[in-house]
């Protein structure tokens, strides 16, 4: 019977493919040797070119062949015409399709193709473009072409809406595209910008009179424009609403921008000759002996003044410290008109301290600045107050999604964080139970919404006295916030520091703790008014814990029971030695 | 060729190159036996065969009543038979399955500007250049019977069609034809037109439409040729239904019937599920090098009198304006939660799926969609059956695309030419026009041992694989086939949904217009799925028979398409050319019981679902029932890694050679085989010279890719 079929055995298979292996290998260990030696001996001619070209088709990331055909290409350069360069170019590019076919994610070739495109005497950007289009819808997640693409656009100056339209396909065709929603996000700024009219009233809380707040630069996006944006983000979280892509972008399109640098805060007080400054963003500040970087400069009555600023704390050096000369404004008759400068923002804060005050201070409160709603901040309340419903529907359907919860969240605090906080409680409860590997997370961003709601209650009713007790906090922050707070009570909450920024409290004396997890108290740090501690039922073990409080020089109380540390022998006289001033101890 | 005789010897010999029959030749090949296929038509795949326009109207003319096929003389082969052995003969008309044949034409026999100028001979020679392909099909039925056995023993040839098997003298004689076909349609001009003009467009088209729907065109084919007939015989334009569309002109009957190689239009219109057993078939074997595929693009579904589309990848939820958000997450909760069985659908065993999606709270859109296009089910089908085939339909999205389902470039006829060309590879010799005159059967065992063919050879061999239509009606157990599947194919000049680009190939569901009506199945494919000419769309209507296909289908394409009958179808595409007509239900075909040797076995024809599981379960069940032991269909291996045995061997190896030498003594079928190679040589260059120019025009414009079929890693 002819025509029968015989199928060579896996044997002679597998020896036909080892022996074509090594001949590619000798092959190829051939050429790289030929190419090392040739770059040694500086040689740039055309078999250079066809030698890299050979190894890179099979190997297109080998760094140093793409360097020494750079190098090549710049000697060619310089002897040979513009019409001939066009030429070699174009190879080139072409090259480098094949190469990318081999391996669509090669470093090496995407860096080299943009560096033969900006050299290229006559670049041809549309079919730059359309190779970009094409590497995208086969893998629209391809981070060097997303790259490529973006140099693409910018030399050939595509018109932005067309490049909207661009993430609009690739958004159609998957919108689990971080890249295409972000590219989104730069591109509406500049295609349809917040009209440029002064803040309406209607962005202004009904509650602030005084200065609108000018600390928003506008990244925003025109509302009309927003609208159309939020409809198209719901239909994809409302289509998967466990991918995430859609719902940072959905914030990104809620949120404000960041704060604008300043200085937030001026305190001076008469008794410690002491000038405290806060700033409204974290300001990386280094101190420099007899002399401050950032440029701080403090006028005092008109006169500048020659003062060391120095930080809060070792390890925590966004709000900067002065003393002033002894003497300067101790005579509680005087007045005295401060003016901090910070000559690197141009821009300044006074301060006027009054006959027969102590203290003064000039701030920007929290309630003002609407800091709380940072996270989330649309022009209108009414807009918002649609979304949150839009999230309370969607959380109807899928009541255990967590990015819908957290959304909720986000807007109920943007809205009323005050009137939300029963509703946002048990939300976060239910976001520790359905994504139970992220509680902590949650623990601490509920920590920091309690903190920021007992900030606003305390401004609204106008005290210096911070109490948060029993709420589950896990962490402090804000704490900037509470310079002038005179009396703070931490009782009963779950926190296992007190971290360098609680020596932001320059005017605290009264710290309770009682029942939280304290092993640390590193925040004590110099701070001059402090006179009673309590920290009954903590985790303080070793006397080294209690060493930062030796830089408070009023301490007087200090109430240890409960803790580790009242088990140690001797610990009544060893802490005698380390806090003289400590009269009532508690252990 | 003709006078060849076949190898008196085979394993399996198998009657019919329909789908099913295909992959029982393929998977017997594969695993060495020795298979002769036959078909007694002329071309392949008998029902679920493409033809070319033209070969369509040959079909057309061939199933219409009047148009007797020609019988076979009579012969007396009982001369061959041996001891203890009875002689069964087979059903040797060409009881075909098809009945009601109607053709309707609703455009004009030929373009207006080509009445005022006269053809030019450029344009006839184009015409017969673009004879070579698929000549095989429209001519057959005029040319001497003949047989061509098919050996495809080199790689090269693994990659032509052997669809094509054309020999040069019938090339010649085709391209003979060829002239005498553009003479006829040279001959229209000629034709009494003049008094149309003077009648108003409106008018026209009223008496049109009436005289046409009355006029079956084969009558005006038969009789093209003959001169001027009476008016009323003949198909007419439609006119331009509105002055206001004055710049789409309408594609006239004349330029269909030029361009008619264009069009690749099944008889059996199927889809390929992405995870369906043909898919999946087509890659375990290897099968799918031999094709080409194209994604479905849209599901869409008419409803409230208009044609939407159904969202059912994640893309498409997100895309849809029909669906309001809340929706959105409804239909995606419940496509994702479906997916795993719940103990609610227990409590619905045996109830309605319909009443299932009401609990879930799924809206009437929801319900809709879900019901009648992602589950194709009806009111009244049960929910486990609903929620099986919904599963099915979901686990198939995503592999290749947003839909979940394929079709093959050239049409469905291409599969089993595919599985054939497989078979071919491994030895299978396959003759056409060549059939079994009857199974000689030893008393004793009935089991059958050899086949006397149609030229009075006898042939031995150990099984026998039919066609239900090879068999005498007398031998089988019930004497037609209980259910029908009325079908209509539409030429029509647009999309029932336009959009962005204009090469969609979408699935229509229609759901039943009055409760327990059949649900239409609607197919609407592109010229790019190679299966009609640019400008066109070729429109597949399947639903189980209540009555005739033209009473079943008709009114769907009134409502959803424009023709003489529809009113204020404006925006609708229009409808130019139909064919309607009724095909036994394969799935109600009993393949069992049959009065045959226990070593023959029954395939039925083509079934009414939309998938093939039918067809690919049958030839699975057959194959194992041959051949207990063998694997079904294993992986082919490479080209490379074949040895092929003959004087064309090129292995290297030098074991090969004595069997080689065996080989080259049974020399017979050889020449006949290379003669072939070089005949399909050629075509193969044509058929990758067009595919080339497809190319381009897809580098050009829009279009899809084309799908190959591959494993996932």
């Amino acid at each position: 019977q002819h025509g029968r079929v015989k199928i060579k055995s896996t044997a002679q298979q597998e020896e036909e493919k080892r022996k074509e292996r090594e001949k590619k290998l000798k092959i190829y260990v051939a050429a790289r040797d030929a190419c090392f030696s040739k770059r040694r001996e500086g040689v740039w001619d055309d078999e250079a070119l066809q030698l890299t070209q050979q190894l890179l088709s099979s190997n297109p990331d080998f760094a140093t062949l793409w360097n020494y055909r750079r190098e090549i290409l710049l000697h060619l350069e310089t002897v040979r015409e513009e019409d001939e360069l066009q030429k070699i170019y174009e190879a080139e590019l072409s090259f480098l399709e094949s190469c990318l076919k081999m391996n669509p994610k090669s470093y090496g070739s995407w860096h080299h193709r943009g560096w033969v495109s900006a050299r290229l005497p006559r670049p041809d950007w549309a079919r730059e473009l359309s190779l970009c289009d094409r590497c995208l819808s086969l893998d629209d997640r391809n981070f060097h072409c997303w790259d490529y693409r973006r140099m693409v656009v910018k030399m050939s100056g595509v018109p932005v809406d067309q490049e909207l339209q661009f993430t609009d396909r690739l958004i159609g065709s998957n919108f689990s595209n971080y890249s295409s929603w972000h590219y989104r996000s730069t591109l509406l700024p500049l295609l349809h910008p917040e009209s440029p009219e002064p803040p309406s009233p209607c962005r202004q809380p009904p509650q602030s009179s005084p200065p609108p707040s000018p600390q928003t630069h506008s990244h925003r996006v025109c509302e009309e424009q927003l609208l159309k944006e939020y409809e198209l983000v719901q239909n994809a979280f409302f289509t998967d609403p466990n991918d995430q892509s859609a719902w940072f972008y959905y914030r990104w399109l809620l949120g404000r921008a960041e704060r604008e640098e300043m200085i937030s805060c001026v305190y001076v007080s008469r008794e410690e000759e002491r000038v405290v400054v806060a700033f409204s963003r974290p300001v990386n500040v280094i101190f420099t002996h007899g002399g401050c970087s950032v440029g701080l400069m403090l006028v005092l009555d008109g006169q500048p003044q020659r003062v060391e600023w120095r930080s809060v704390h070792p390890h925590f050096k966004h709000s900067p410290i002065c003393d002033l000369p002894p003497g300067t404004i101790s005579d509680i008759t005087n007045e005295h008109n401060l003016t901090v400068h910070w000559t690197e923002k141009h821009t300044h804060r006074d301060c006027a301290l009054y006959t027969g005050r102590n203290e003064s201070w000039c701030r920007d409160s929290a309630t003002d600045q609407e800091l709380f709603r940072s996270e989330l901040s649309v022009e209108k309340t009414s807009v918002l107050q649609s979304e949150l419903q839009s999230c309370n529907q969607l959380q109807e359907l899928e009541p255990l999604n967590k990015w819908c919860l957290l959304t909720i969240i986000l807007l109920m605090r943007a809205l009323d964080p005050l009137g939300y906080e029963k509703e946002t409680l048990a939300h976060f409860q239910t976001l520790k139970e359905v994504d139970s590997m992220r509680s902590a997370y949650y623990s601490d961003l509920c920590s920091k919404f309690m903190i920021e709601n007992t900030i606003l209650k305390m401004e609204y009713a106008e005290v210096r006295v911070f109490s948060i007790s029993d709420k589950k906090l896990t962490t402090l922050c804000h704490l900037d916030q509470l310079l002038l707070v005179t009396h703070i009570n931490l009782s009963s909450n779950l926190l296992q520091r007190l971290p360098p920024q609680f020596a932001m409290l320059q005017c605290l004396e009264v710290l309770e703790a009682d029942n939280n997890c304290i092993e640390n108290l590193e925040g004590l740090y110099h701070l001059p008014k402090l006179e009673e501690v309590y920290l009954k039922n903590n985790k303080i073990s070793k006397l080294a814990d209690l060493q930062p409080l030796v830089s408070c020089p009023k301490l007087k109380h200090l109430d240890l029971r409960g803790n580790p540390i009242t088990e140690t022998t001797n610990i009544q006289s060893e802490l005698a030695e380390l806090l003289p001033s400590v009269t009532d101890l508690l252990l | 060729m003709a006078s060849e005789d076949l190898p008196s010897e085979f394993d399996v010999v198998i009657l019919g190159t329909g789908l099913a029959e295909s992959v029982v030749a393929a998977a017997c090949a594969r695993v060495g036996q020795r298979v002769l296929h036959l078909d007694r038509k002329s071309y392949y795949a008998g029902s679920w065969a493409s033809f070319t326009f033209n070969g369509l109207l040959s079909w057309i003319q061939e199933h219409t009543a009047g148009s007797q096929p020609e019988t076979e003389e009579l012969h007396d082969w009982s001369n061959l038979l041996e001891d203890g052995e009875e002689m069964i003969c087979l059903s040797n008309t060409n009881s075909a399955p098809f009945s009601n044949v109607q053709v309707y034409c609703y455009t004009s026999e030929k373009d207006e500007e080509e009445e005022d100028e006269a053809r030019s001979p450029e344009a006839l020679n184009t015409t017969e250049e673009e004879g070579g392909r698929g000549g095989g099909d429209e001519d057959g039925v005029t040319e001497p019977a003949e047989s061509h056995t098919a050996e495809l023993k080199e790689e090269e040839e693994e990659e032509g069609g052997e669809r094509r098997q054309e020999g040069a003298a019938d090339a010649q004689e085709e391209e003979r034809e060829e002239e005498q076909e553009e003479e006829q349609v040279e001959a229209f001009p000629s034709r009494p037109q003049v008094s149309w003009g003077d009648r108003g467009p409106h008018q026209l088209q009223k008496t049109c439409g009436l005289n046409i729907l009355h006029c079956p065109i084969t009558q005006a084919i038969q009789t093209e040729g003959e001169g001027p007939e009476p008016e009323s015989g003949q198909p007419r334009p439609s006119a331009a239904p509105s002055q206001s569309e004055p710049v789409k002109k309408k594609i006239s009957y004349a330029q269909l019937l030029k361009e008619g190689r264009r069009f690749n239009i099944d008889l059996v219109s199927k889809l390929m599920y992405s995870r369906g057993s043909l898919v999946d078939l087509l890659i375990k074997s290897n099968v799918s090098r031999y094709a080409e595929f194209k994604n479905v693009t849209r599901i869409l579904t008419y409803r409230h009198g208009n044609v939407e589309q159904v969202p059912c990848s994640r893309a498409d939820v997100f895309a849809s304006r029909q669906l309001s958000v809340v929706e959105k997450r409804k239909l995606m909760r419940f496509l994702t939660s479906c997916l795993e069985e719940t103990q609610e659908e227990q409590a619905f065993a045996g109830r309605p799926y319909l009443e299932f999606l009401r609990d879930q709270q799924l809206g009437d859109n929801l319900q809709h969609f879900l019901l009648h296009s992602i589950a194709m089910a009806t009111e009244d089908t049960p929910t486990e059956e609903g929620l099986a085939s919904t599963r099915h339909f979901l686990r198939c999205l995503g592999r290749y695309g947003n839909t979940p389902f394929l079709f093959p470039l050239y049409g469905l006829g291409e599969i089993p030419q595919c599985f054939c060309r497989m078979c071919a590879v491994f030895g299978g010799i396959y003759c056409l026009r060549h059939s079994v005159h009857s199974l000689l059967v030893h008393k004793d065992t009935n089991r059958c041992k050899a086949v006397i063919d149609s030229r009075g050879q006898r042939i031995s061999c150990s099984h026998v694989v039919v066609e239900d239509g090879y068999v005498e009606a007398a031998r089988k157990p019930t004497a037609t086939p209980t259910r029908f599947l009325s079908r209509a194919v539409l030429i029509t000049d647009g999309s029932v949904l336009s959009s962005e680009s204009d090469q969609q190939v979408s699935l229509v569901t229609v759901p039943p217009s009055e409760a327990g009506g059949p649900s239409v199945r609607l197919v609407e494919l592109c010229p790019s799925t190679m299966t009609c000419m640019p400008g066109t769309y070729l429109v597949h209507l399947t639903c189980q028979s209540v009555s005739s296909a033209y009473q079943d289908l008709s009114p769907v394409v009134t409502r959803m398409f424009r023709t003489p009958e529809s009113h204020d179808q404006e925006g609708r595409p229009s409808v130019l050319w139909c064919l309607y007509f009724n095909m036994a239900d394969g799935s109600a075909v009993e393949v069992e019981g049959h009065d045959l040797p226990s070593n023959v076995y029954v395939c039925s024809g083509p079934d009414g679902g939309l998938g093939h599981q039918h067809a690919i379960g049958q030839a699975e069940a057959i194959f194992h029932k041959i051949l207990p032991e063998d694997e079904f269909c294993p992986p082919a291996p490479n080209p490379e890694d074949i040895i092929y045995d003959g004087e064309t061997c090129t292995s290297p190896l030098g074991e090969e050679g004595e069997e080689r030498g065996e080989e080259e003594g049974e020399g017979e079928g050889e020449g006949a085989g290379e003669e072939e190679g070089e005949g399909e040589g050629g075509e193969k260059e044509e058929k990758e010279q067009e595919e080339e120019e497809e190319e381009e025009e897809e580098r050009d414009g829009e279009v899809q890719e084309k799908q190959s079929l591959k494993s996932e890693e």
